[in-house]
């Protein structure tokens, strides 16, 4: 049973108690596990069916009343058809054995035949929605944990560190800077506390990767962050969630208890003298402590303020510390790049954007959910061939990338490949990888209305250009959609956002004007629409 | 708060003054917001000025200086739930609890609370009503939940 926030959300949870009473009434030799969640959202609740010796075959919609056509099903060997959305015979973790599932079920059709799943590719999220994630005996099955005996027992700390330069991996946060140099710089700093730091604290509002891959599979995060502290010198981690994430802070607190019975955390890791404590550390609702300084300035007790850089916080970091931080997409990705090889990893994607990347397609497209493809897939893909176009075959306006840092790009630029540098060409981020989807009843000026509204909301205050500067583009967005603006107003808009980005202290508002200037730029007769007399 | 229950609190995280906002989650669990004596019981224990900790609890959406309602409804204000008509929902809490958002009703029933992102995005809008998700809100669906509530206190 898919058993994520979503999945939950869409009544998971009722099917799961109603499944586990009927299986105990009728005494059937069935196990009930939870899984994560695969990612296609819209067909949620999910369940998967595996019977020995035949293909896994997921249900889709699946609601209380089905309870006993599944079990009907089960008990003769068998699956509800009218249900199955697709089987799966083999499946290939990566960093263990490939699994067979089996064979039969000729008329369902195959994983890779489903228009949202064919592009995909599944690194960071090869085993949500497959495997148990309260269980770490699932993730130890498929090649769980065997990147970290690699690192320890054969490999120094520095050529861990070669290997995630070879990978061209970079921070799946927003920013892309290269994971192995970063490391590095953290790594030469002499002294005798160093600290490694999680960032889950996925603030961007229509993102939610980070909370998919803490819920589904929490230890790929401590093993990623296992060996990044073997490589940095670190023996202490912090991970640190927004506590908006409820599910995903009870996993990893699971999950650190299940790998510290294990031996997986704590002192001499396999016998090889490396030892590594974690600790959760719970944000409380502040959008700017996904920025790097004010995130340990939130774990230090204190107000989540940012500060100035230098020094950056792989010179002085926590308390003062060299610390090394990075987003939980980075750390996923770190156990496959060991157990496979950096060339291996460069091999997937664009030029210098190596891997995969993790997009949740929301907002007004049919097939939403999380999804994986290589770095450099034009958005048309995502937007048309997984996500099959508009709801009700309305027509799509524009997406928006990158939360509220990132910009809108409208449709005639769905060529563009989703890489950190084109992206930005065009005006957006990568940021966290989130994809809004508008359609044509969506207002542009709204939206970049909705944004500036919650950047102001989540200025922290410190700086002039961003506390006083997104409360004037507030108010003349408001004068605009009101029909009272003219002109003047449209051009101070624009150069307001050129000083705010300019002039502010932290990424917060240096990013804060992009969805005014990208909707300015391609949708100026949307604005020019509301302006006094257009009517 | 009693000043047992403060001091089990504090004693959990050693009494360490930059464990500051796990402890004030804790007494906000407890006693649904924050209460003045229980941040100045902090202070004079912890040997924080009383400044800092305000300032700690009023920086964080999370916490609340005012008593909160026997339900707490949150309203997911993100950018996939704004496109889906979230807006319209709240305005129409709104009216019906008779409070704006982050402010509770008069019988300490009810607090109207919006988030920013809860991550189920594609169940849009999504509102949280005591810890429960209800996906693809609508008015309808809204009035459902609200009737239940009500009757219940009934």
């Amino acid at each position: 049973m898919g058993l994520a926030t979503c999945g939950i959300a869409a009544g998971g949870d009722r099917v799961y108690t109603a499944l586990e009473a009927a299986i105990r009434e009728r005494g059937l030799d069935v196990r009930l596990a939870k899984v994560g969640c695969i990612g296609y959202c819209r067909e949620e609740p999910l369940v998967n069916i595996q019977i020995p010796g035949k293909p896994l075959v997921i249900l889709h919609r699946v609601t209380e009343e089905d309870t006993a056509a599944i079990l009907d099903a089960v008990a003769d060997g068998d699956v509800p058809r009218e249900k199955a959305l697709c089987q799966i015979d083999t499946w290939d973790p990566l960093v263990g054995d490939p699994l067979t599932f089996g064979i039969g079920f000729k008329d369902i059709p195959r994983y890779e035949e489903i228009p949202y799943f064919a592009p995909q590719k599944k690194i960071v999220l090869r085993d949500a929605g497959l495997t148990n994630p309260e269980d770490i005996e699932e993730y130890i099955a498929v090649g769980g944990y065997r990147a970290l005996h690699k690192a320890l027992t054969q490999m120094t700390p520095e050529a861990v560190i070669d290997e995630v330069i070879a990978s061209g991996l970079r921070g799946r946060g927003g920013a892309g800077f290269p994971t192995g140099m970063k490391w590095n710089f953290t790594k030469k700093e002499k002294s005798l506390q160093k600290y490694i730091i999680c960032n889950a604290d996925e603030g961007d509002p229509g993102a939610y990767m980070n909370r998919n891959e803490m819920e589904s599979d929490p230890h790929m995060i401590l093993e990623g962050m296992l060996i990044g502290a073997y490589a940095i010198g670190a023996r202490e981690g912090i991970i640190y969630v927004r506590s908006e994430y409820p599910l995903a802070i009870e996993r990893l607190t699971k999950a650190m208890d299940e790998a510290r019975a294990h031996g997986l955390l704590g002192k001499d890791i396999f016998g090889s003298g490396f030892s590594f404590e974690l600790t959760l550390a719970e944000g409380a609702g502040a959008f700017v402590c996904g920025e790097e300084t004010a995130l340990i300035a939130s774990i230090e007790g204190k107000t989540g303020r940012p500060r100035p850089r230098p020094p950056f916080p792989a010179q002085k970091g926590l308390w003062g510390m060299p610390t090394n931080i990075n987003n939980v997409e980075t750390w996923t990705n770190i156990p496959v790049i060991i157990q496979k090889g950096g060339g291996w990893f460069a091999g997937i994607g664009a030029e210098k954007n190596s891997g995969t990347k993790v997009y949740s397609l929301v907002g007004e497209v049919d097939r939403v959910g999380l999804v994986e493809v290589p770095l450099g897939t034009p958005i048309q893909t995502l937007v048309y061939d997984i996500g099959n176009g508009g709801i009700d075959g309305r027509e799509i306006k524009a997406v928006q990338t990158g939360g509220p840092s990132g910009g809108c790009i409208p449709a005639s630029l769905f060529d563009t490949p989703m890489d950190y540098e084109h992206l930005t060409a065009v005006g957006s981020i990568m940021g966290s990888g989130g994809v809004v989807v508008m359609d044509e009843t969506t207002s542009m000026v709204d939206t970049a209305r909705f944004f500036i509204g919650f950047t102001n909301e989540e200025s922290c205050g410190k700086c002039v250009p961003c506390r006083e500067g997104l409360k004037h583009m507030l108010m003349i967005l408001d004068k605009i959609l009101s029909g009272k603006a003219t002109q003047s107003d449209l051009d101070l808009l624009k150069e307001l956002s050129g000083i705010i980005k300019k002039t502010s202290l932290c990424g917060l508002g240096q990013t804060a004007p992009n969805p005014v200037l990208t909707t300015l730029k391609y949708f100026k007769n949307e604005y020019d629409a509301y302006l006094k007399g257009a009517k | 708060m009693s000043p047992e229950t403060l001091d089990a609190i504090l004693e959990r995280y050693d009494r360490n003054p930059a464990q500051l906002i796990p402890i004030l989650q804790d007494v906000q669990a407890e006693e649904n917001y924050l209460p003045r004596e229980a941040l100045e019981a902090i202070s004079e224990k912890l040997d924080i000025p009383l400044v800092r900790i305000y300032s700690v609890a009023t920086f964080y959406k999370a916490f609340s200086l005012e008593p909160r309602g026997k339900h707490i409804i949150q309203v997911c204000m993100g950018t996939a739930c704004h496109v889906r008509g979230a807006p319209r929902i709240l305005d129409k809490m709104v009216r019906d609890l008779g409070v704006q958002p982050g402010a509770t009703t008069k019988d300490m029933e009810f607090t109207l609370e919006t988030v920013n992102c809860l991550g189920a995005c594609a169940l849009g809008p999504i509102v949280v009503v005591d810890g429960e998700y209800h996906g693809q809100m609508t008015s309808p669906k809204w009035d459902k939940i609200y009737k239940t509530l009500k009757k219940a206190e009934g």
